[in-house]
């Protein structure tokens, strides 16, 4: 299963795209590719959200489920949902209102 | 210290109002990422995992306390409270938006600072000893001609689009604090029989993925010839550097694979038609340089040996602090004081916008208004009256900045590795806190002695881990973190480059194993004055690698 990642150009906010078709700073609520055409559909979406300069580094990433959260499988993607690992008074993992992937 | 001049002033405001416009363009989506990426990288904008991160150049890591104050208020108004001092003598930002970034460097360049190559391919910031004017034991100041380089190395259009970056550092004494020895190119300022100032050249040196110790070439180099023969070295590069692969395109793979002989003949040849043309440094103006880093006026203040002396008695915490941090200056009454930004359990190299601040303060009423930003990632203070020294310690103590530990294993150097950086492939600073508080008794570390562990998160090596006594080398195994040791590396005048002890440890074993490393040390070296990279020489890795291994290490 995949789910499509960038950080948004302005501040560099890492984003996900989500199920209601958004780029939200929570990996919660992303939208999941489970088949190739999905992931197709996805990668045609980042590159038009690049193209058109709300995204950049856009990269779709390996996630797994676990008790019905998505978690990344890279340690990564993790750190990069939750933030620093050493801070977790920063990033989405201070926020818990944008974020349940600490 | 160096002060811009009027043509300074100009450059560095036209640069930020051009940046400014680019970055308005990128916003607007008038150029394109790929169009935008090398603009923003000239200008010292890199993407993160999290952010943007904006890396600030601090020329040979000389600051005054109106700069470091600014840096400060940077990391309070524009990011979030906090700055990452770098094994280059600079300062990132983890958190900044692009929108931001104009006025950021606008706040910068009002203090005569800015974010110029500090990224790309070209000549990075030049990095000198942090105690360059201070030290006791150099024949002179580095900084002019650091300072010289950074002039002529600027916006250079001949060297704007090398091969691959291009470092250099330049120590003036024998003691090399600077690790000229794992640069592109390494600079000693020397004397020769007749008491002339020169440059002993080593090329080719680097760290990471194929790490080398840097070939000298030149013994004694006039000092007027040091842009000649620099630029002599940069033409062979730009010509013969490897350009079809970025992981052979620095110039230690090009001395390496032509030989350094060869090497040798070509940059003397280069050399031979420049040296006496226009980039031959007049005497007058080597003189305006070295002016401009005069040393203070240092005024007699005798009364600090008893008041260092009476302060030992009061105080045990001053007392290890003095033996620790304090180092012996060229002027008997002063001192210069590391800060170390190593706290029991802190990441290594950051500091607080308030810490920022404080230390500002400190060195504008007790050290000439001097600072230094070590490649260890601590901060200096070159020159502090002995007598003061006591006033500095306490002040110190209040902004939780006067750990004892410098030189020490809690000193250690760290990347920012998986939890900042889109490079890294394991985490480093949990690693770096992690050892720190295993060995957070003061006690034990001094019985320790001098080690210095040095921590990558990838195999770019921005950790320096190839140069530490014991160095840790983060990579990703199976989707995990696995941690090599390396031990027997050092960076300074008898630099060597660490060896692979074994298999790597997973991350909770691997403090541990540090651990192991160091009790096997304390249990064969010959006496406490024999240090860990002494014993290390003597004995090799075999008992390091039995402790770790056992019966596994002998099969093998």
């Amino acid at each position: 299963m995949k789910i499509l990642t960038a950080n948004r150009l302005t501040d560099g906010e890492a984003v996900w795209f989500s199920t209601d078709h958004r780029w939200i700073e929570s990996i919660e609520g992303s939208e999941i590719a489970a088949d190739k055409a999905a992931e197709e559909r996805l990668e045609a979406i980042g590159k038009a959200a690049l193209d058109n300069n709300q995204v950049v580094d856009v990269n779709l990433i390996d996630i797994q489920l676990v008790d019905g959260e998505i978690r990344p499988l890279r340690l990564r993607e993790q750190i990069r949902a939750a933030g620093p690992s050493n801070r977790t008074d920063l990033g989405k993992q201070a926020r818990p209102e944008v974020s349940r992937a600490a | 210290m160096y002060r811009y001049d009027e043509f300074d002033h100009d450059f560095v405001k036209a640069r930020t109002a051009e940046f400014a416009d680019q970055v308005e363009r990128r916003l607007a989506g008038e150029i394109t990422e790929e169009q935008f990426r090398p603009l923003r990288l000239m200008n010292g904008v890199y993407l993160q995992l999290h952010a943007y991160m904006l890396r600030v150049a601090i020329p040979y890591g000389t600051l005054n306390s109106r700069q470091l104050r600014m840096l400060g208020h940077i990391a309070r108004k524009y990011d979030k409270g906090y700055g990452h001092f770098t094994t280059r003598q600079n300062i990132q930002y983890n958190w900044p938006a692009l929108s931001d970034i104009p006025a950021i460097l606008a706040d910068l360049a009002s203090v005569e600072m800015h974010a110029i190559q500090t990224s790309g391919n070209c000549i990075r910031n030049v990095t000198a000893d942090h105690f360059a004017g201070a030290a006791a034991d150099e024949v002179a100041d580095p900084r002019p001609y650091a300072e010289i380089l950074r002039q002529w190395s600027t916006v250079h259009p001949e060297f704007s689009y090398l091969p691959r970056k291009f470092k250099i550092a330049v120590t003036g004494a024998e003691r090399d604090r600077a690790a000229i020895q794992v640069h592109d190119i390494g600079l000693h300022l020397k004397k020769n029989a007749a008491g002339e100032l020169g440059f002993a050249v080593y090329v080719g040196g680097g760290q990471g993925r194929t790490p080398i110790v840097a070939k000298k070439i030149r013994d004694f180099l006039p000092e007027e010839h040091l842009l000649s023969y620099t630029t002599a070295i940069l033409r062979v590069y730009n010509l013969h550097g490897r350009r079809d692969n970025k992981y052979k395109a620095r110039i230690k793979i090009l001395v390496h694979e032509t030989g350094v002989e060869e090497l040798s003949r070509q940059v003397e040849a280069e050399w031979q038609e420049l040296k006496d043309g226009e980039l031959k440094l007049p005497e007058a103006d080597v003189q305006a340089i070295t002016a401009y880093f005069a040393p203070p006026a240092f005024v007699a203040r005798p009364e600090g040996d008893e008041a260092v002396k009476q302060a030992r008695l009061d105080s045990r915490g001053f007392s290890e602090w003095l033996a620790q941090n304090v180092t012996t200056h060229k002027h008997p009454d002063y001192a210069a004081v590391t800060i170390s930004l190593k706290g029991i359990g802190e990441a290594p190299g950051d500091a607080s916008d308030s810490q920022m601040e404080a230390v500002a303060d400190i060195a504008e009423k007790y050290a000439f208004d001097e600072l230094r930003v070590s490649h260890e990632q601590n901060l200096i203070l070159p020159h502090v009256a002995r007598a003061d020294l006591k006033a500095v310690y306490d002040a110190l103590v209040e902004i939780d900045l006067a750990t004892a530990n410098s030189g020490l294993i809690s000193d250690i150097i760290a990347c920012p590795g998986l939890d900042y950086c889109a490079l890294a492939n394991a985490r480093a600073i949990p690693v770096a806190q992690e050892i720190s508080r295993r060995f957070a008794s003061l006690e034990r570390q001094r019985d320790i002695g001098e080690l210095k562990l040095k921590i990558s998160g990838c195999i770019n090596a921005c950790g320096h881990h190839h140069v530490g006594h014991i160095g840790i080398l983060g990579v990703e195994k199976k989707g995990t973190e696995l941690y090599q040791v390396t031990l027997g590396g050092s960076a300074d005048e008898n630099t060597s480059i660490g060896e692979i002890v074994g298999r790597g440890f997973g991350p909770e074993e691997i403090t541990d194993a540090i651990e192991t490393v160091v009790e096997t040390y304390l249990k064969v070296r010959l006496d406490r004055s024999e240090k860990f990279i002494d014993t290390y020489r003597r004995l090799g890795a075999a008992p390091f690698k039995e402790a770790l291994y056992g019966s596994e290490a002998k099969a093998a």
